[in-house]
């Protein structure tokens, strides 16, 4: 239940925000996140930020996670291409 | 592979042969569904033993909250609540069978829609599930500071919000766990900082690591804590620092202090521990379910014998070893919350083999 996941902002209306979670948009409450600006990556759990997503820390962690989800796809793409 | 994924791995193969078998404790339940999801819990063979911990927020809310929440349903309130709890069974009743005979029960998203499901609606009752962890708290605290400002009569929190240091204390402090090293709930800590676990370093010396959700987040962390076993050095390590400060969201404890008070608080299989919970402070008590009705006390409804949640919660026995799970306790016909919620043990179990 402590699910919480990472989005865009696109537009900010008071302490209420637009969040872009890779094409899905929905509305965050910024209440906690004062200073969160357009652009900004955040953390988002229950309809409400609460982080910054620091993306040049564990930069490592990050190209892996890419690398892994790239390896999906072309595993996908792989399997569907021999049941065609 | 990728080289780092495999470093990792090797890595902690050969640390594992140096200090033996080696018991983890992964206290959120989100890690529970990624370290069987991925299979992590494979990896390792019986070297590494990772244990789930108390940090599924539906497993440990007693069945007396379950049985207020019904009561509220029957009496014609309005209840809305994240979709977890309404499988939760009391006595053979649950929310979900409640719904079907017709009382009003929604599921939300966040606790906001629920104060505006209440501004819609303004002839219902509307009383929304606050079950959670500190993670879950802020939002539940801003959906209250948003109904004091529209001044709504007809919407309150049955709150059993609950805070994850105390529990861990009472598992670091169990001669027969013998948990040796923790893996700390990331979210939980982008709430409350580094700083509220180190008593698990200082005072029960158990390393301890505040890990991401992802498969590397979690390598990194069994790895750290292993490098802490051998040293013999422990203490708490934020291996999740892309979203974790060390001292939290600082707003948002502010907006917790304001709204909640710390409490008591009753844990399914831990019983009540002191300061392990948040009510509703007296500035907000309009907006306390528990003080706007004459809910009765349920305490002493008894749990199904035969469940053993309150085993797996604590880390005590394994889902597998509980005489329900996957005879009669299956995910189409839960017994025990473990096996409802999405990141119960028994459920990740069940989903992913074991």
């Amino acid at each position: 239940m402590c699910l919480a996941i990472p989005g865009k902002i696109v537009e900010i209306n008071g302490d209420k925000a637009v969040v872009d979670y890779g094409g899905v948009r929905k509305k965050a409450s910024l209440m906690v996140m004062p200073n969160a600006k357009i652009g900004d990556i955040i953390l988002v759990h229950a309809g409400f930020a609460i982080a910054n997503v620091k993306l040049d820390e564990a930069k490592e962690k990050i190209e892996a996670i890419s690398y892994l989800s790239e390896a999906v796809r072309e595993e996908k793409e792989r399997i569907s291409k021999e049941q065609s | 592979m990728n080289s780092y994924i495999t470093n990792i791995t090797k890595n902690i193969k050969k640390l594992l042969e140096i200090t033996g078998p080696v018991k983890v404790m992964e206290v959120c339940g989100t890690h529970t569904v990624e370290i069987s999801r991925t299979g992590i819990r494979e990896l390792f063979g019986n070297q590494l033993d990772l244990v789930s911990g108390p940090g599924c927020p539906v497993c440990v809310t007693p069945n007396d909250y379950i049985a207020k929440a019904l009561w509220l349903a029957k009496s014609g309130v309005t209840i809305c609540t994240f979709g977890d709890m309404i499988q939760v069974p009391v006595n053979n009743e649950s929310l979900q069978s409640e719904k079907a005979k017709g009382y009003d029960v929604q599921l939300t998203y966040s606790p906001t829609e629920s104060v505006e499901f209440a501004i819609d609606n303004p002839d219902k009752k509307v009383v929304f599930l606050g079950v959670g962890f500190e993670t879950t708290a802020p939002s539940i605290a801003g959906a209250i500071i948003e109904a004091k400002k529209k001044e709504l009569d007809n919407f309150s929190v049955l709150c059993t919000l609950k805070t994850i240091p105390a529990p861990l204390g009472v598992i670091a402090s169990s001669p027969n766990l013998k948990i040796q090293g923790f893996m700390l709930p990331g979210h939980v800590s982008v709430i409350i900082g580094v700083k509220p676990y180190r008593f698990l370093a200082d005072k029960y010396k158990i390393p301890a690591v505040i890990a991401g959700f992802e498969a590397v987040d979690i390598l990194k962390a069994i790895e750290t804590i292993l490098n802490m076993i051998i040293s013999g050095s422990a203490s708490i390590v934020n291996e999740y620092k892309r979203v974790v400060l060390k001292n939290g969201n600082r707003s948002a404890l502010q907006l917790i202090n304001d709204v909640f008070t710390s409490c008591p608080s009753s844990w399914r299989g831990l019983g009540i521990l002191p300061n392990s919970g948040l009510r509703i402070s007296g500035k907000y008590s309009h907006f306390d379910a528990e003080k706007r009705f004459n809910i009765p006390d349920f305490t002493d409804i008894e749990d199904d014998p035969m469940c053993k949640c309150d085993k797996v919660i604590m880390g005590i026995i394994k889902p597998y070893e509980c005489e329900l799970f996957k005879r009669v306790c299956t995910p189409q016909n839960p017994k025990g919350p473990c096996m409802i919620s999405s990141e119960g043990s028994c459920a990740a179990y069940y989903k992913y083999g074991y």
